[in-house]
């Protein structure tokens, strides 16, 4: 985060459709707002920590943080280039079965003899090409991109079933497997943290810090004044979904040798877990906002929300789902009420009618 | 849009350091747990008795288990890990039942390390993926914590021993002898069954084609595999396909308790009622009115809640010391009589018993 990641708009381009008049006053504000989300998810993350260790002994160990830590790799790894792809104001619903399609390509592909090392790469181009199916029918043909991903979210899972059938290949090299689900130089982090680590600082920068990033908030938040300003939007919107698409195959991979077991029916649901971070990390369902950190908190909140109710001895796992579920309605709900409870009071205030939002 | 100003980059700090916090208290209570593991296991040390059996030990006191299904909510599941509840009450434990909330590979994962944690005496478990799973159940295994698989088995080496219902070629041969014998050995039949990679189903099933190879069932085909997921919709859905799909369809076997009870639901209220033969593994709870209505003649099952009754008394047997999981050894598996442990530690509940018209209300299950 350096300076000149400075209001963005502003510096590389006009700033959407402003006037001189209250319009900035209102960015100012949310954007304390979403400054002010992730100072919430840290004490939510707190609360979570102290009601977890009061539910079991166990929460608070480095047990819960290795094992709790791989059941969300691959959620965590599709949750950051999907924080890109929904800042730009676009949906990716197809990571799950990206995955899925990824997983049952690899079982394919070791099933026909190929060695792990070239089956890596095969699966990541697979990925990325799924990506860009998803991004050129938004961009070239100009689909709501919920539209097309619910679609291919079917389409790829299928074809995972196609590749691979009810098969379940799990005879990958240990030395594989091994990697994918052991821990980082003796230490308790897996792996698979690193990972994502080494992946969050890489989308961190692009998002925050380079002339691409930049992009992607300009789009997000108003996609015409965007093109107008000269950014790419096609582009930018198409590189998008490959890098989704890419990861999505890359956590694929992960899964696949993090369980020994390559499927087609792996990942069900994640895309939804996955959405949930990244709109609970403060990423606003209408593009235009949100950090990497943000997403980053709201994976570790889901993480140690999951482990503190799997460790508990009296509540159902079903809970898990409950409680997924109410925080992604009030991610989007509560940036929402605030807004118009701001709206409202601006109204007010000066006692002028205002256009409403982007 | 993202800028800095001193009130964000001051959050932004904070955030920063609250996970350094996280990670503090995480590395701090390692210590606490390591020195919990070291304590219990010198409280425990017999439980894991590697050598010789010893049948008259005494059962462990205050044991305790956890169990888990493939997944929460399915009735099979239930009744199944209730008899773990009834064996463990019996020898003075107790056992608490967590799963997964879908039953996809490698849903079980998370389930076993967050009960592993918690440092019962034995993990009983019904496998989603044989292999998915080992990996998490070895490291249990190494806390000293006794593995069974029951129902649905998980890889050799990752459990001391499997109880199963009944073995995998009299199931294959009861359920083609039961649909042979309704439709009068001709014709077409389908399989619907559960998920696609249940090992116990694909077994089953692929005892049922060698089955079918045998010359009394040579005018019978089966036409189709189909994988209802052990979702009652989606099972609906796969028995109006079916029946779509092969107009002289005459037999459907579906080997899974949701699928079967899903297609006599369907057949119940298609014309095909009573003329396509249904048979499978069902409840008689959920097939009474199927059977009193005509759309089923007969079905079959074990009674599931013996299966994890057995799988109970066999951990208890083993924690205690009582086996050690080698082939031959025998033990008392309280109401249901002595045990003796086969080839891989697997252990053998009984014969598939069969439901009709003239049994079904003697059994409330």
């Amino acid at each position: 985060m350096q300076a000149d990641t400075a209001t963005p708009a502003a510096s590389a381009m006009p700033p959407p459709a402003s006037g001189p008049d209250g319009r900035d006053g209102a960015t100012a504000r949310l954007r304390s707002a979403a400054a002010g989300w992730e100072g919430l998810l840290v004490g939510l993350l707190l609360i979570t920590l102290l009601i977890g260790a009061g539910l079991s002994p166990e929460f608070l160990t480095t047990d819960s943080f290795t094992t709790g830590s791989l059941d969300f790799s691959e959620v965590a790894l599709m949750a950051l280039p999907l924080a890109l792809v929904i800042v730009a104001a676009e949906i990716d619903l197809s990571i799950a079965s990206i995955l899925a399609l990824s997983s049952a390509l690899m079982a394919s592909l070791w099933n026909s003899g190929l060695p792990v090392e070239l089956i890596i790469p095969i699966c990541l181009v697979a990925g990325a090409a799924c990506g860009a199916f998803n991004g050129l029918l938004v961009t070239r043909l100009g689909l709501p991109s919920l539209a097309v991903t619910i679609g291919t979210l079917a389409l790829f899972r299928g074809l995972a079933y196609v590749i691979i059938g009810d098969e379940s290949v799990t005879d990958f090299p240990q030395a594989w497997t091994d990697r994918a689900f052991g821990n980082f130089a003796g230490t308790f982090v897996p792996n698979t943290v690193v990972l994502l680590v080494l992946l969050a600082v890489a989308f961190g920068v692009l998002l925050h810090a380079t002339p691409f990033g930049r992009a992607v908030y300009a789009i997000g938040a108003n996609h015409e004044a965007a093109y107008f300003s000269g950014v790419r939007v096609k582009r930018i919107t198409l590189a998008l979904f490959v890098l989704s698409g890419t990861i999505a195959a890359l956590a694929g991979i992960v899964i696949s040798l993090r369980n020994s077991t390559a499927a087609a029916n792996v990942g069900q649901g994640f895309e939804l877990t996955a959405i949930t971070a990244v709109l609970l990390g403060g990423v606003s369902i209408f593009g235009g906002r949100g950090t990497i950190l943000g997403v980053l908190l709201a994976l570790v909140l889901l993480g140690a929300i999951q482990k503190a109710l799997l460790l508990s001895e009296s509540i159902s796992t079903y809970w898990i789902q409950i409680v997924t579920g109410a925080l992604l309605v009030g991610s989007v709900l509560g940036p929402n009420l605030a807004r118009r409870v701001t709206e409202a009071r601006r109204r007010q205030s000066r006692q002028v009618p205002e256009e409403g939002g982007q | 849009m993202t800028m800095l100003d001193p009130a964000r980059a001051l959050r932004g700090l904070l955030a920063v350091l609250a996970l350094v916090a996280a990670f503090a208290f995480v590395a701090c209570g390692e210590t606490q747990d390591d020195e919990a593991s070291s304590e219990s296991g010198e409280a425990a040390p017999q439980s894991q008795s590697e050598g010789e059996a010893d049948p008259a030990a005494p059962i462990k006191e205050g044991l305790k288990t956890v169990s888990i299904p493939k997944q929460l909510g399915n009735p099979y599941e239930e009744f199944e890990h209730s008899g773990v509840d009834e064996a463990l009450e019996e020898l003075g434990g107790s056992n608490r039942i967590t799963g997964p909330t879908n039953a996809s590979a490698s849903s079980q994962i998370s389930i076993i390390n967050a009960a592993a944690q918690q440092k019962p005496d034995a993990i009983i478990i019904a496998g989603n993926d044989p292999d998915a799973v080992a990996p998490a159940l070895k490291q249990a295994a190494q806390r000293g914590i006794t593995i069974v698989a029951m129902d649905s088995g998980v890889a050799v080496d990752a459990r001391k021993a499997f109880v199963l219902q009944v073995t995998t070629e009299l199931i294959g041969q009861n359920q083609v002898e039961s649909i042979a014998k309704q439709i009068g050995n001709k014709g077409e039949i389908a399989i619907l069954s559960a998920t696609a990679n249940a090992p116990n189903q694909n077994a089953w099933i692929e005892v049922m084609k060698e089955e079918l190879k045998k010359p009394d069932y040579k005018d019978i085909k089966l036409v189709k595999v189909a994988y209802g997921d052990d979702d009652d919709q989606k099972s609906f859905q796969e028995t109006q396909g079916l029946i779509q799909a092969y107009p002289n369809l005459k037999g459907i076997i579906s080997p899974t308790t949701v699928g079967v009870s899903a297609a006599a639901r369907y057949l119940s209220t298609s014309p095909q009622k009573g003329k396509i033969k249904l048979t499978g593994l069902g409840f008689p709870s959920q097939m009474r009115k199927f059977v009193k209505d005509g759309t089923v003649e007969e079905f079959q099952l074990w009674v599931p809640k013996d299966v994890g009754y057995l799988a109970g008394q066999t951990a208890a047997a083993l924690v205690s010391g009582r086996i050690t999981g080698k082939e031959g050894e025998k033990f008392e598996a309280g109401r249901l009589g002595e045990y003796t442990i086969g080839v891989d530690g697997e252990i053998v509940l009984g014969p598939l018993t069969t439901f009709d018209e003239g049994n079904i209300d003697d059994f409330d299950f």
